[in-house]
């Protein structure tokens, strides 16, 4: 479903991602794990099409299609879901309303009928239940006034109404206590599918407890240094993230370079 | 804009045969002067009280001209106005001076209609196409004129209202707007061409919204048109001004006065969406809308509500007001106002607090996007009696794109103790973020923008008659198309 080969992308000058290799086939769930700053976010962004990221070297296939070609609406509209770190504010946009326009460009791009408001309400409130989201909370503004877990809870609402293909969730279990991480997770496993991939984005192992993966990635200084299975997470978990920078003189064939470009960055960064 | 442009915006083609001051003659030489008002007032064939209320004006003007000249606290800026320049008065415009078709109108503006939705027959009519043909829309507006004088209500030209109920007009006019009260405000009183006149008798309901079956009617509004509007005891009326389409007029500056007098139990509901000529997008042209709007809740718990969505114009400066002198009354001010581009707008609304338990409610919405400069100003004002005043304002700034500015003066005189004032404010930004947001949920660009604003807007729409809302926020759509990204 998804392929990603050697995806360089800067900001501001500054080389973020050194060149990712990654392929998500369809029903697999993807954890990409990594310490802050070292490129996971704009990883997410940078398939989800936010311009701010210059895209300098690589490919990606979605669906065979070159996904970077294409506009972010159409990415959407196309099946990719982007859950944000950080969903953003839109006062005065009703939750529901922006959610029923974002629901029917979709049926549109698939040449389906829109959903009426009543149609709408009646889907939104079934889906609302599998995450124990409040009705109230969705007559606010799109996240306007919302907690952070019910920022998180709101995206993942979001996601299960969109249907989307490719769900990228970035960060979606930071932020949440013990009883919202579970909702979340629920939610999450509810939407798994054989006709659809799953990356998860975090910082902790927590979710993977609830959300089994199929392959885990370790990410650093905007390289994938390690993959394995479920198993690796709970071996990051013992052992913090301070042997990455081991491992990433181990294993892949470009090793040397990485090394002197690890280096280099950390002698500027003291 | 340069003065020799104002000029030539302003200055008809009739003109260069020279200083022509024969009477049956189109257009008056420019410039002002005692005979010119004298001129205005005989060509309208106007009583001896109107001639000399409007001499008093004139010499009004002529000293404040002398001394001040215009307002100088508005947050606007523009060249000097010549008011010699100006011609005041000109016979209604010929049709056969129009485009003869619509493939002589400008493309873009046609493109513009099509974008608000405007029914095909009124495209020529608000392109100014020289059709000798009566369109439907006034055959209908007249049976709805029969309709309306069945009950009693008297709805007409201003000057109709003179010849025919004098009485009326001698009784209102000037009485919420003196001839004095600011520069401009005398500067029509003393050249008003025309306008539109009201009279609801008491307890009636006005069964329809004023203006909506007179749509092309109320686009061939002069430049220095007055409104006059009362509704006498126990009525209510709902009255729409303007037109949401985008209108041809060469005319520079407009001065305009509305007064509205509501008696004991009346209501009076005024709604404006102006789209005039906003400029290019360097600020060439554009028209200068210097306007004056009150109204009197003369009587015990009467209402007035005025709604506003400003989207045109090269410069705005208008405060709807309201006096709230009898006891209970209300006061309302709803506001849209948007500056792109190099507009500029610099309005809002003083509640005057004069009787006891009344109360007044400010909401305005301020957009700018592009180079626009935008002011919201306002000024409560709570009077010694005005026992249990209250006031809620809100004030709310949207700004797209970093160039643009908005900016809130609001002013505060309280004498009474028991007032109860509640002032709250915001400026919030269209960032890049949002819209990517909106974006990732397949949502296109210019769509998410429109539902942004739109969302910032809605406490204002919602006071909007209906369909008049729907073309607002088309409207707002189109005056801010391209303005992110
Ligand atoms: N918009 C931006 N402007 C400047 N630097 C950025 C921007 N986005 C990310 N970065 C930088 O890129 C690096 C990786 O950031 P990010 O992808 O957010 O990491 P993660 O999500 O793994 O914590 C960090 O050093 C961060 O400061
Ligand atoms: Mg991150």
């Amino acid at each position: 479903m998804l392929e990603v080969r050697n995806l360089h992308a800067r900001v501001e000058g500054k080389e973020i991602l050194r060149g990712i290799d990654l392929i998500v086939k369809a029903g697999e769930v993807h954890a990409i794990m990594g310490p802050n700053g070292s490129g996971k976010s704009t990883l997410a962004q940078v398939l989800a099409g936010r311009d701010t990221y210059e895209v300098t070297d690589g490919e990606v296939l979605y669906k065979g299609e070159d996904l970077l070609e294409m506009a972010p609406e159409l990415r959407a509209v196309e099946g990719v879901f982007l859950g944000f770190q950080y969903p953003v504010e839109i006062p005065g946009l009703n939750s529901l309303y922006f959610l029923r326009a974002a629901v029917n460009a979709a049926r549109a791009h698939r040449g389906e009928e829109e959903l009426d408001a009543v149609d709408f309400m009646a889907l939104a409130k079934e889906r609302m239940k599998a995450v124990e989201m409040g009705e109230d909370l969705l007559r606010r503004p799109v996240n306007a006034g919302f907690s952070g877990g019910e920022k998180k809870r709101a995206e993942i609402f979001q996601m299960t109404m969109l249907e989307p293909t490719l769900a990228i969730l970035d960060e979606t279990d930071s932020g949440l206590d013990i009883d919202a991480l579970k909702v979340v997770s629920h939610g999450i496993n509810l939407f798994r599918g054989p006709d659809r991939a799953i990356i998860l984005v975090t910082h902790y192992q927590r979710l993977l407890n609830y959300v089994v993966p199929d392959v885990v990635h370790v990410i650093h200084n905007g390289r994938l240094v390690k993959s394995g299975g479920k198993e690796l997470a709970r071996e990051l978990e013992d052992t913090g993230y301070s042997w990455v920078e081991d491992a990433a003189g181990k294993g892949t064939d470009d090793t040397m370079g990485q090394r002197t470009g690890y280096a280099a960055d950390r002698e500027g960064g003291a | 804009m340069a003065k020799t442009e104002l000029d030539s915006e302003l200055v008809g083609s009739e003109y260069k045969y020279g200083f022509v001051t024969d009477i049956e003659a189109e257009h008056v030489p420019p410039g002002l002067s005692e005979d010119v008002v004298r001129l205005i007032s005989a060509k309208k064939d106007e009583p001896e009280w109107l001639l000399d209320w409007r001499l008093r004006a004139y010499r009004y003007w002529t000293k404040l001209e002398k001394s001040e000249a215009e307002p100088k606290w508005a947050n606007v800026h523009y060249p000097p106005i010549d008011y010699q320049d100006i011609i005041y008065y000109s016979a209604p415009k010929s049709r056969k001076d129009g485009p003869k078709s619509l493939d002589e109108v400008d493309p873009e503006l046609l493109a513009t209609y099509d974008k608000l939705g405007v029914p095909l027959h009124e495209r020529e009519a608000l392109a100014g196409v020289a059709v000798d043909s009566v369109f439907d829309s006034v055959s209908v507006a007249t049976t709805f004129k029969d309709k309306l004088a069945e009950m009693g209500i008297i709805f007409c030209s201003f000057s109709e209202a003179v010849r025919e109920h004098p009485e009326l007009v001698r009784q209102y006019l000037g009485s919420v707007v003196p001839y004095s009260d600011n520069f401009f405000a005398s500067l029509n009183s003393a050249v008003f061409s025309d306008g539109s006149f009201c009279y609801v008798p008491k307890g009636v309901r006005c069964p329809m919204e004023l203006s909506t079956y007179f749509r092309i009617n109320a686009a061939q509004t002069g430049q220095f048109e007055r409104t006059l509007i009362v509704a006498d005891a126990g009525s209510y009326v709902s009255y729409l001004e303007g037109c949401t389409a985008p209108m041809r007029d060469e005319n520079q500056l407009h001065a305009a006065v509305v007064e509205l007098v509501a008696l004991e139990d009346a209501q009076i509901k005024y709604s404006t969406v102006q789209n005039w000529y906003p400029g290019d997008k360097d600020g060439k042209g554009g028209i200068y809308n210097f306007v004056t709007k009150r109204g009197k809740c003369a009587g015990r718990n009467s209402k007035i509500s005025w709604t506003q969505v400003e989207t045109g114009s090269a410069i705005t400066w208008k405060y709807p007001s309201c006096i709230l002198q009898g006891d209970d009354s209300v006061g309302e001010f709803y506001s849209v106002a948007v500056t792109n581009n190099r507009q500029q707008a610099d309005t809002g609304t003083k509640m005057l607090h004069v009787g006891r338990n009344t109360r007044s409610t400010i909401i305005s919405k301020g957009i700018s996007a592009g180079h626009g400069q935008n002011s919201y100003r306002g000024l409560v004002k709570v009077l010694k009696g005005a026992d249990n005043a209250r006031n809620y304002s809100q004030c709310d700034s949207l700004l797209m794109g970093s160039e643009c500015g908005a900016h809130t003066f609001p002013y505060l005189e309280v004498k009474n103790n028991s007032a109860h004032i509640e002032h709250e404010a915001s400026t919030s930004k269209i960032g890049e973020d949002q819209i990517f947001y909106c974006r990732q949920r397949g949502i296109k660009e210019e769509d998410a923008v429109s539902m942004i604003v739109n969302g910032f807007c809605r406490e204002v729409f919602r006071e909007l008659p209906m369909e008049f809302a729907v073309e607002a926020q088309r409207l707002l759509d189109v005056s801010l198309e391209g303005s992110v990204g």
